[in-house]
């Protein structure tokens, strides 16, 4: 491969790095500060692709889409954070396991009943359907440089709000030691409620933002779910650093892995989480 | 502290992972019961209806129903009745679900299913139990080919079968050095293997083969690959999903106007709603194409387009021909569905004037047929050529 395409596969890795690190970082929070295992991560993305593709087709606008589907993914999940997890927080992993991946049946059930099993696209907004040609041969879809590009505002955004923010002073406080941030009078169930339905927002933005790249198809969300676990445990647990690095770590070995090494196409994310686990137990940043 | 919590965190969070692999979906069973006065002919069928597959399952169903449903809803003149099962293209569950349509549910014939890797585990329990089993889809060569048997059925294809053709076809276009890419599983490997033996004997090379690991869809990476490559053409095999998604990247990096694409007609079949632009002019082989205009086709759209909504593909006429394949060779037997006998000699003599042509059946009970060059014209396959008429299987292996 010569310097051009080894740029361009950069450029892949770090578009789908991008965009992996919107859902794992939603993950990590919720892991890391609320304690709960959230298996159904990977379908709110798929929830969000499909409500992103539905409401494209109802009103016509990819954009006036975004606009009303991040509302309804943030609503749906703090409906499921009152409804389900209240109860779960102080109690083992296990159950949050068993209750999440039940979240997973019932969403992927509600997805087929509602949008059906056939295989579904959006296509991608008239305003960013150009590329950019790169090379003689190859053209890069502008609208992969807009979803990097957004991903890169947001990974920002959570930034500054946990480093620089009264709040994120609060959720991280609340992570490490959550009695004590109530003693202060600080209201950590809203809280939780709080970071629960952004979180699961940020997995549904992020299925809304890959509509237009990807297909929808049931189950869409299970080896996304995966990948992101893979990135959190790698990351460390509830570090945002950790899940940003990761998530470019594992864009990377997602594009160059399979290009250069065919036969470990499949496993190579899991290798490189067990090369950090055996390094570092506990993750990167943790 | 934190230290340990994090820990225990991990380990928990690793815990919740391995759960959710090891979790498993469990399978729906919808059992209908018609009262009938005569014991219904009982049908299992095992196809996926979640997942990547859920639409080709869909289709296999609805054809096969169709099928039956213009005999009178009956099969020799007993009723019928089906027990459905969600094979959820799950190779390792595929030996449990088959043993419990046969022994369990003690069902006449297994239909399925649509993933070889799952026909491989059916076909362990056909060979045991002796059981009847139509395949209506799965192109693995070995069903038909070292693990013939007596009781096993295919009304679909061979994957070798709808892509040797396009070997010659791709030669005599021109193409000399050819990129193959598929995903890493044995139906896509058998399909590039069969498009190679032809390319390769007709004198073409392969310049690389892409083998993306199942059911991978983030094909960026590897696009850019082949256009460092620039090959004369590519030619591929993905269906489904992914399928949708390769064409449609495919178009988008530019690919398209500079590297003709080929494919094996699982490619653009079923997907062009959803592929769009990006598929105009993508040639392909397969054994059925839109415009074939016979009679028996055209009688055939249009009982599909009445009875369902979904738009009609060759998955459904492999699933109308396996319920053809029954109402002939049950009317041959007299209803009678238990014999086995009588049953598979029947089965085996069945002569379809099916949409996609005339079919008959092989010494390895696999169908003899036409197989069509097809090209993407204003969103349909439309036939442009017989890329090899009555086309039988070589069969490899198969002492039967």
């Amino acid at each position: 491969m010569d310097p051009v395409f080894i740029a361009i596969q950069l450029l892949n890795g770090l578009q789908y790095g991008l965009l992996l690190f919107l859902i794992a970082s939603g993950l990590t929070l919720i892991f890391g500060i609320m304690g709960i295992i959230n298996l159904a991560h990977g379908a709110m993305y798929m929830i969000g692709a499909y409500l992103a593709y539905d409401l494209t087709l109802r009103t016509g606008s990819f954009w006036l889409a975004l606009l009303l589907a991040v509302p309804i993914a943030v609503v749906l999940g703090l409906v499921i954070e009152r409804l389900f997890l209240g109860t779960l927080y102080r109690r083992d992993h296990l159950y949050q396991v068993l209750l999440t991946f039940g979240l997973i049946l019932v969403l992927n059930e509600a997805q087929r009943i509602i949008w059906g099993s056939d295989v579904q696209s959006v296509p991608v907004p008239a305003s960013l359907s150009g590329n950019i040609a790169l090379t003689g041969n190859l053209q890069y879809p502008v609208y992969r440089l807009f979803v990097a590009a957004i991903c890169l505002l947001v990974a920002g955004g959570i930034y500054w709000i946990i480093r620089h923010t009264r709040l994120g002073i609060v959720i991280r406080a609340g992570a490490v030691n959550r009695d004590m941030v109530e003693g202060l009078g600080i209201d950590v169930r809203t809280l939780f409620t709080l970071i629960f339905s952004v979180g699961v927002g940020l997995a549904a933005f992020a299925g809304m933002l890959s509509a237009p790249m990807t297909s929808l198809y049931p189950g869409m969300g299970d080896n996304i779910l995966i990948t992101c676990f893979v990135i959190v445990v790698i990351g460390g647990i509830g570090s945002i650093k950790g899940a940003f690095l990761g998530s470019l770590l594992i864009g990377q070995a997602a594009t160059f892995g399979p290009v250069l090494l065919p036969a470990l196409a499949s496993v190579i994310i899991y290798l490189i989480m067990a090369a950090v686990l055996i390094i570092k137990p506990r993750g990167l940043f943790a | 502290m934190k230290r340990a919590r994090i820990r225990k965190h991990t380990r928990h969070l690793l815990t919740g992972l391995g759960l959710f692999f090891l979790a498993s979906f469990q399978p729906l069973l919808a059992q209908q019961n018609e009262a009938g006065q005569a014991t219904p002919v009982k049908l299992g069928l095992m196809l996926p209806y979640s997942g990547t597959y859920a639409p080709l399952g869909e289709s296999i169903t609805n054809g096969l129903k169709l099928a039956i449903k213009q005999n009178g809803d009956q099969l020799g003149g007993r009723p019928v009745e089906y027990v459905v099962l969600d094979s959820e293209a799950d190779a390792s569950k595929a030996p449990q679900n088959m043993s419990r349509l046969v022994k369990g549910d003690k069902v006449d014939v297994v239909i399925g299913p649509v993933h070889s890797g799952v026909a491989m585990g059916m076909l362990k329990v056909a060979k045991q139990t002796g059981a009847i089993m139509i395949i209506p889809n799965a192109g693995l060569g070995a069903a038909t080919g070292q693990l013939c048997m007596p009781n096993v059925f295919r009304t679909s294809f061979s994957m070798w079968q709808d892509s040797y053709p396009m070997g010659k076809v791709a030669y005599d276009r021109g193409h000399r050095k050819v990129v193959t890419i598929t995903w890493n599983y044995a139906g896509g490997k058998e399909d590039i293997a069969g498009f190679e033996e032809s390319f390769s004997k007709a004198g073409g090379e392969v310049v690389k083969q892409i083998l993306v690991p199942f059911p991978e869809t983030q094909f960026q990476p590897y696009l850019t690959d082949i256009a460092s490559i620039k090959p004369d053409a590519v030619y591929t095999f993905f269906a489904g999903a992914g399928a949708v998604r390769f064409v449609r990247d495919y178009a988008k990096v530019g690919l398209k106007d500079s590297v003709p694409l080929l494919g094996s007609g699982f490619l653009t079949d079923g997907n062009l709603d959803a592929q769009g632009e990006a598929a105009e002019g993508i040639l392909t082989t397969l054994h059925y194409a839109d415009g074939l205009d016979s009679d028996v086709d055209r009688a055939f759209r249009g009982a599909y387009g009445k009875a369902y909504e979904r738009k009609l593909d060759t998955y459904a006429v492999q699933g109308y021909d396996a319920g053809m394949m029954l109402v002939q060779a049950l009317d041959q037997t007299g209803g009678n569905s238990t014999d086995r006998d009588a049953l598979i000699p029947a089965l085996a003599s069945v002569k379809l004037n099916s949409p996609r042509g005339p079919v008959t059946f092989s010494k390895a009970h696999h169908p003899i047929q036409n197989i069509y060059l097809r090209q993407v014209k204003d969103g349909r396959n439309q036939v442009i050529d017989v890329a090899s008429r009555a086309l039988e299987d070589p069969a490899r292996g198969c002492r039967m």
